[in-house]
């Protein structure tokens, strides 16, 4: 791996200097809008709970206890301060998220993060809309499509009601070849389904949302009670890359614990670390956390999907490889 | 028995996939923002040359192919199998001949070639890049006649046939290019 130029940025100064610029260009976009900029711990004494996501952890010297962990995403203390009145917030930070590695993930990466108390998916899919034109400077005509339909469309196949064999059959179909170990509920294949058909065909020139997701994939999203009940959660795309993902905020605490308690069961099934719980996320929403709307946007893939390269080294100083 | 989590899989690594020993030629890793995570590869069957793709449940686990390239140097045909030799360590390798395939038309004793062994025995041999051999028969050049760029057919020690120019005559060595069968110039004496 190491040879006598790796010392250098994979990406061109060039790059770098565009890519300070846009974030200086999101900042500038934030504060014309009353948005007011927050910094929360990257050190956590809890962390998440959600299956998917694996958090990387480190040891403190004082005070015990002495683990803590690194964040995958500002939400739970964003989601404090906005319990406490602090009204529309957002944050750049770098997130940590141990075993994702590739073209498109780093175990490190830039976030950008916000909360609008007041608005629910839709209006929060407008200004991430008004975001996405600031960064490419010029008005973009976006696309709004239920994951029902995305899917209907591209994979030709009822998320709903689909069966796994069916959804294998889908892959097949679509020179997709499933390792026949790899198998599972429905929601594990509509993820393949997601990840390797529906995304990739989503967002080409002009970026397009996905929402109304199914209940099982709601994550902190509040779910709508229908028929047909759906999470109020939305996805970004921009030519077939995963941008962004948002939600019309769970406010309810009990439900809160219920799906925290879920998500640890799926964990102990898996065989999966079991972190603390974040109680005082639970302890803020019990003393009211407004109704609103949040989205989390990875910054390096935004970047790299706009300077039009393939990779997320070639907008980053250095990524991982070369850390 | 040796295995691989999909966290370690890269290009050229060597698994086992529906009983074949294959080569990881790309691997993907693939993820939704919420959600089960992916690794996508394109594998490359060892025997067959054929590439297909997988996609595998990330963390999952697949079987390690034991398979091993190594420079032996090519001894002889008894009719049914080619024999090679480690020069090192003087071990002896018997190839069949869908092991051989394509690369017995290059091989001349004393030859070295890359030969890859699945399991101690070979599976695929690849003959060297260029080859230098002698011609056993070819029609006579007809002198004076070079600027034409005609060539001839001429067959070689090996039994291998390639197109020659003109003004190469029976007995000649000549150097050919085994990966596209085609003259490259008068082979060195």
């Amino acid at each position: 791996m190491n040879d006598a130029t790796d010392w250098r940025p994979a990406a061109d100064l060039e790059t770098l200097r565009w890519r300070a610029q846009r974030i200086a260009g999101i900042r500038a976009f934030f504060a014309e809008r009353g948005v007011w900029e927050v910094e929360t711990p990257m050190l956590s004494r809890a962390a998440a709970t959600d299956p998917a996501l694996h958090s990387l952890r480190s040891e403190v010297a004082v005070p015990a206890p002495h683990h803590r962990y690194w964040h995958t995403s500002p939400e739970f203390p964003m989601k404090r301060l906005l319990a406490a009145g602090s009204g529309p917030i957002y944050q750049i930070c770098r997130v940590f998220r141990d075993g994702e590695l590739g073209r498109l993930h780093s175990p490190e990466f830039t976030l950008l993060e916000w909360y609008r108390p007041g608005f629910d998916e839709h209006a929060l899919m407008d200004e991430v809309a008004g975001l996405l034109g600031a960064v490419l400077g010029r008005t973009v005509r976006d696309e709004r499509i239920t994951y029902r339909d995305a899917f209907l469309r591209h994979a030709g196949l009822d998320p709903m009601t689909a069966d796994p064999a069916h959804c294998r059959r889908c892959c097949l179909d679509r020179g997709i070849c499933p390792d026949p170990g790899a198998t599972g509920d429905r929601d594990f294949w509509l993820d393949l389904l997601m990840s390797h058909v529906v995304g990739p065909a989503l967002g080409r020139g002009e970026p397009c949302f996905v929402f109304d997701y199914p209940p099982s994939q709601a994550a902190l999203a509040r779910i709508r009670p229908g028929p047909p009940a759906v999470a109020a959660r939305f996805e970004l795309y921009l030519n077939g890359v995963e941008l962004a993902n948002g939600f019309h905020e769970l406010t309810d605490p009990a439900e809160q614990a219920g799906r925290f308690r879920a998500e640890l069961a799926r964990r102990r099934q898996l065989g999966l670390a079991l972190p603390p719980v974040d109680e005082r996320l639970l302890a803020a929403m019990q003393a009211g956390l407004p109704d609103c709307s949040g989205v989390a946007v990875g910054v390096d893939r935004l970047l790299m999907v706009v300077a039009g390269v393939a990779r997320l080294e070639r907008v980053l100083p250095f990524a991982f490889d070369r850390s | 028995m040796a295995s691989y989590s999909t966290s370690e899989f890269k290009a050229g690594l060597k698994i086992m996939l529906d009983g074949a020993p294959c080569a990881i030629v790309e691997n993907e890793f693939v993820k939704p923002g919420k959600g089960q995570a992916f690794n996508r590869v394109k594998v490359r069957n060892l025997r067959t040359g054929r590439v297909v793709e997988r996609t595998f449940k990330s963390g999952d686990t697949v079987e390690a192919a034991d398979v091993l390239e190594l420079e032996l140097q090519y001894l002889y045909a008894d009719g049914e199998f080619w024999h090679f030799m480690d020069p090192g360590s003087f071990e002896q390798y018997a190839a069949s001949k869908e092991a051989v395939g394509e690369a017995a038309q290059w091989l001349k004793e004393q030859d070295m070639c890359q030969v890859t062994l699945w399991d101690g025995a070979p599976l695929t041999v690849s003959a060297p890049s260029f080859v230098t051999l002698r011609i056993t028969e070819t029609d006579p050049g007809v002198r004076g006649d070079t600027s034409s760029g005609g060539s001839k057919p001429a067959t070689l020690e090996t039994g291998a046939v390639v197109r020659v120019p003109l003004f190469i005559e029976e007995g000649e060595r000549i150097k050919v290019d085994t990966r596209t069968g085609e003259y490259v110039g008068r082979g060195k004496e």
